[in-house]
């Protein structure tokens, strides 16, 4: 949809031909261009899901530019040359509309918009497969959502708890952790669970979120495939000191992996570090001003810490 | 100024402006049944909190110069973003609109006041009521409500203190009364609208503005009182320990997301929708050309009042919503996109081959237009699923609707001051300020949302208090952006003091607009065409056409410029 269709109803010469000829040309590659450059506005890609996110944003971005500077040309020409001079009260010309050019542009936008929907529902379809994600409460059993058919055997399920406001993953091995370690290239099965309120588990160089739900297990999937250290966040607002809960990812060689599980269960089980705790503990310090809030749950019992301080890939 | 008219001393006890005599400051600050009192009560109010909400903001932005918690704590933090959300929506947005309807229905349909102006001033002082009730929460134990507008359980329900009165309390107090406020202005309005068009004007001659205004306030009517059901429930669970969303007691949180999102999705759209006949009223005006597809412009409003009901849980991809309903809420949530690009293409069809005149309202409506398609592109980005899995509750979210409702629909709320303001003050703005308050609301509204959206796709949740530092570039841009639209509004605010106090005298009709509202004096008196309500023969802007809008013109011209 270029906003320089108006000129054809009106004067149909040879020179505005060529002119909303070349400004298409130029905005097509313009959009090429812009749906190119999204990879540097997003974290690297580390799961299997990342790709398609990826993918369908680049698509956006390129119809989105295409559309947008089409518009801003049309804006743009009328600010150049359709502007009054001082003092000229004259009207401009008296079009009260076009049935052609309204019908036209109801069914494209109509067409574009309904083509990315389809587009997406198939991407959501893939990712289903990839993720898998069933909502189970308290109670009834779970039923998978999508094809949840993994091809080799998957990791877990690791149990992912959320608290006010710590993270803690809890091993089939019996394993204790605040840092999520996960084998590359293998599906990885979660179940999300919230001990008090609303919170997100998302690892933005997945390109997944999914919200904890107290009350409810929510069955979830992934599958990691880069090897590095990656921050996750808790993106659904959880209170007090919310921006303060988060924590590491770590994709590592199934053999690292193996070798952290075992070593993990040498260590004793401690009290992990904790952010929120000890903004709450300095808060006391000083006279504990500030808004009311909730004192942070206690820290789990842990036998890895993560340490927030080391430097992360995305 | 002194008045150039004689005029009988009794007027100054009038409760309503007459024309040439001095003012009456009094009448602002009573129960005043007359809708252009209201309209400009409401507007001052709304104003006075979008420089409250502001304050609020730039206190964030201070925060989040740099990435820890260092400037207040986290919790203090949590209360300020609350309250700037809360402030925006229900005490600035909300409002400022309802002053113009207040301000422009009546004249541009030819009535002579609402149809109810009792209830209309009742729904007026609400406005001030639960506007002290909110600011009487930074001052209970514990602070205001710090769960964010949405207000989601069971955050929103934890009441650390366990006082009966506290900060979420009152929040929701503040809520449901300004749904009744709200409520009262939307049986006003669609009354007003339905029933007291001036002859002759049928629907299809009835201005743009008056449709959306229609348009949106069905929306209130229908979604408001899902609102309210659901506030009522959350305040129960808070204060009269029942289990509605709490899952201990066999509650569903997720319960409370539908029944907030069912009616404040649709609410962006009655903020958005007068907004968009703004639009349509000032840019036929500077382009000196009729709107382009009138009809389907205003059809189009109402297939957004439609599509508007049906889409809310694209605020809930992420929550634990099955696949199925996500599918079908895209799609719907891509639909409305459809009339909403309708509109935005007879705009640009508008300005086509127009004569454009770059006053001031103009400015702001162009600017705004252009901001609102950048907008509707990350909206459509948002409906699409695996996209919104990503950068949903980011500041990609953030940037998404500052974009329309800062950069669009407040840009909209100050074309609509300067455009209209010497109608109903009689006094002219100064243009050169106007521009200049442009100039730096422009640069300022891209400096402070733009860079938004690159933290969101590099992955900053929302609602931080403290952030990674690889987000610092961003927000140190955002910062700066914010602290220059607080500069923009000096040059605002002089503007409107002075020209009112002091400003050049407005006559009849200085845009050379076509409109019912301009054939009457400005100000317009009290029961606006009184017994002489012109007949309508055509529709609205009617530029180049060469047509009258009404029968006997040229006398309803010389009636508007004697009063005067
Ligand atoms: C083409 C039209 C639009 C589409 C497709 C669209 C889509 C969306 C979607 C999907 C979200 C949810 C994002 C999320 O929370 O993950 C969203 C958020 C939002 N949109 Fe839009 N939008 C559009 C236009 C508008 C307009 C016109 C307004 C305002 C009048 C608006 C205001 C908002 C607001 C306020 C939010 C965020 C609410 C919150 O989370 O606090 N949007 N939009
Ligand atoms: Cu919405």
């Amino acid at each position: 949809m270029s906003g320089e269709a108006p000129t054809r109803p009106f004067r149909p010469d040879p020179a505005a031909i060529a002119l909303v000829a070349i400004a298409v040309v130029l905005n097509l590659l313009a959009s090429l261009w812009m749906s190119r450059q999204v990879h540097d506005w997003l974290p690297v890609q580390a799961s299997s899901a990342a790709p398609y996110v990826d993918n369908l944003f680049a698509l956006e971005t390129g119809i989105g530019t295409f559309i947008f500077l089409g518009c801003a040309c049309v804006m743009g020409w009328t600010i150049l040359f359709n502007r009054a001079p001082k003092y000229d009260m004259d009207d401009g010309a008296p079009i009260e509309g076009n049935l052609r050019l309204e019908i036209v542009w109801t069914l494209v936008p109509l067409l574009i918009v309904m083509a990315i929907a389809v587009h997406a529902i198939q991407v959501n379809q893939v990712l289903a497969t990839l993720e898998g994600k069933v909502r189970v409460s308290s109670g009834s059993e779970a039923v998978a959502v999508a094809g949840s058919a993994a091809s080799d055997e998957p990791v877990g399920p690791i149990q992912v708890i959320g608290r006010q406001w710590s993270w803690e993953f809890i091993y089939p091995e019996g394993v204790h952790s605040t840092e999520l370690h996960l084998p590359v290239d293998r599906r990885a099965r979660l179940e999300l669970i919230s001990m008090d309120v609303l919170h997100g588990f998302y690892v933005p160089a997945f390109r997944l979120k999914q919200d904890l739900v107290p009350g409810s297990v929510i069955a979830y999937a992934l599958t990691p495939t880069r090897e590095g250290r990656y921050r996750l966040r808790d993106s659904m607002f959880s209170g007090g000191y919310f921006s303060a809960n988060q924590t590491d990812v770590v994709v590592e060689s199934e053999d690292a992996y193996r070798a952290w599980l075992t070593d993990a269960l040498r260590r004793p089980l401690l009290p992990a570090a904790n952010a929120a705790t000890e903004l709450w503990q300095l808060r006391q310090e000083r006279g504990d001003r500030g808004w009311a809030t909730v004192p942070p749950a206690p820290p789990p019992l842990v036998h890895v810490d993560a340490d927030p301080a080391t430097p992360h890939d995305a | 100024m002194s008045p150039t008219i004689p005029f009988d001393p009794r007027v100054l006890r009038a409760p309503h402006p007459v024309p040439g005599a001095p003012d009456n400051w009094r009448r602002f600050f009573s129960f005043n049944t007359d809708a252009k009192v209201i309209g400009i009560q409401y507007i001052a109010v709304s104003l006075f909190f979008l420089l409250v909400g502001g304050l609020l903001a730039m206190i964030m932005r201070g925060e989040l110069l740099t990435p820890p918690a260092d400037l207040v704590d986290p919790t203090v933090y949590n209360g300020l973003y609350t309250m700037h959300g809360t402030v925006m929506l229900f005490l600035f947005l909300f409002p400022v609109l309802n002053g113009f309807n207040n301000l422009l229905i009546p004249p541009m349909i030819g009535a002579p006041d609402m149809a109810f102006p009792r209830l209309n001033a009742a729904a007026f002082w609400l406005v001030p009521l639960f506007g002290v009730i909110l600011m009487a929460s930074f001052l209970v134990p514990g602070g205001p409500s710090g769960s964010g507008w949405w207000a989601y359980p069971p955050v929103s329900t934890q009441n650390p203190l366990g006082h009966f009165i506290n900060g979420q309390f009152l929040w929701i107090l503040a809520v449901a009364l300004s749904g009744v406020s709200s409520i009262m202005g939307a049986v006003n309005f669609c009354t007003t609208i339905i029933r007291m068009r001036a002859p002759g004007m049928g629907w299809f001659r009835m201005p743009i503005f008056c449709w959306t205004a229609l348009a949106a306030q069905t929306i209130q009517l229908c979604g408001l009182p899902v609102l309210t059901a659901g506030a009522v429930m959350l305040l129960f669970d808070l204060s009269f320990g029942t289990s509605f969303f709490q899952p201990e007691g066999g509650g569903d949180p997720m319960l409370y997301q539908h029944f907030f999102w069912f009616y404040s999705h649709p609410a962006v759209y009655v903020m958005v929708l007068p907004i968009f006949g703004v639009f349509s009223e000032v840019f036929p005006v500077y382009a000196r050309k009729p709107l382009f597809g009138y009809h389907v412009v205003a059809i189009a409003s109402f297939a957004i009042t439609f599509l508007s009901l049906i889409v809310w849980v694209h605020h809930m991809f992420y929550s634990g919503t099955p696949q199925w309903m996500r599918n079908v809420f895209m799609v719907t949530t891509m639909l409305i996109a459809v009339p909403t690009g309708i509109k935005v293409f007879a705009w640009l069809g508008t300005l086509w081959r127009g004569k454009l005149r770059l006053t001031t309202p103009m400015l702001f409506c162009l600017g705004g237009l252009f901001n609102f398609i950048f907008a509707g592109i990350t909206g459509i980005m948002l409906a699409t699923v695996p996209v919104d899995i990503h950068v949903g509750n980011t500041y990609f979210v953030v940037g998404h609707f500052h974009t329309v409702i800062f950069s669009t629909i407040t840009y909209g709320v100050f074309a609509a001051i300067y455009h209209w303001f010497p109608k109903f003050t009689g006094r002219m703005t100064y243009e050169g300020l106007g521009q200049l308050h442009f100039v730096l609301t422009f640069a300022g509204s891209q400096l402070n949302f733009l860079p938004m959206h690159w933290a969101g796709l590099m992955g900053m949740p929302r609602r931080v208090a403290s952030y990674d530092p690889e987000f610092a570039g961003a927000n140190v841009l955002a910062s700066l952006g914010a602290f220059l639209l607080g500069v923009a509004t000096l040059p605002f605010l002089i503007n409107i003091v002075s020209s009112w106090a002091r400003g050049a005298k407005a006559p009849a009709n200085p845009w050379q607009a076509i409109g019912l509202e301009w054939l009457l004096p400005s100000p317009p008196p009290a029961e606006n065409f009184g017994e002489h309500v012109p007949v309508v023969i055509a529709g609205p802007y009617g530029y180049g056409l060469g047509r009258d809008l009404v029968e006997n013109q040229e006398s309803v011209v010389q009636r508007s410029l004697k009063e005067a």
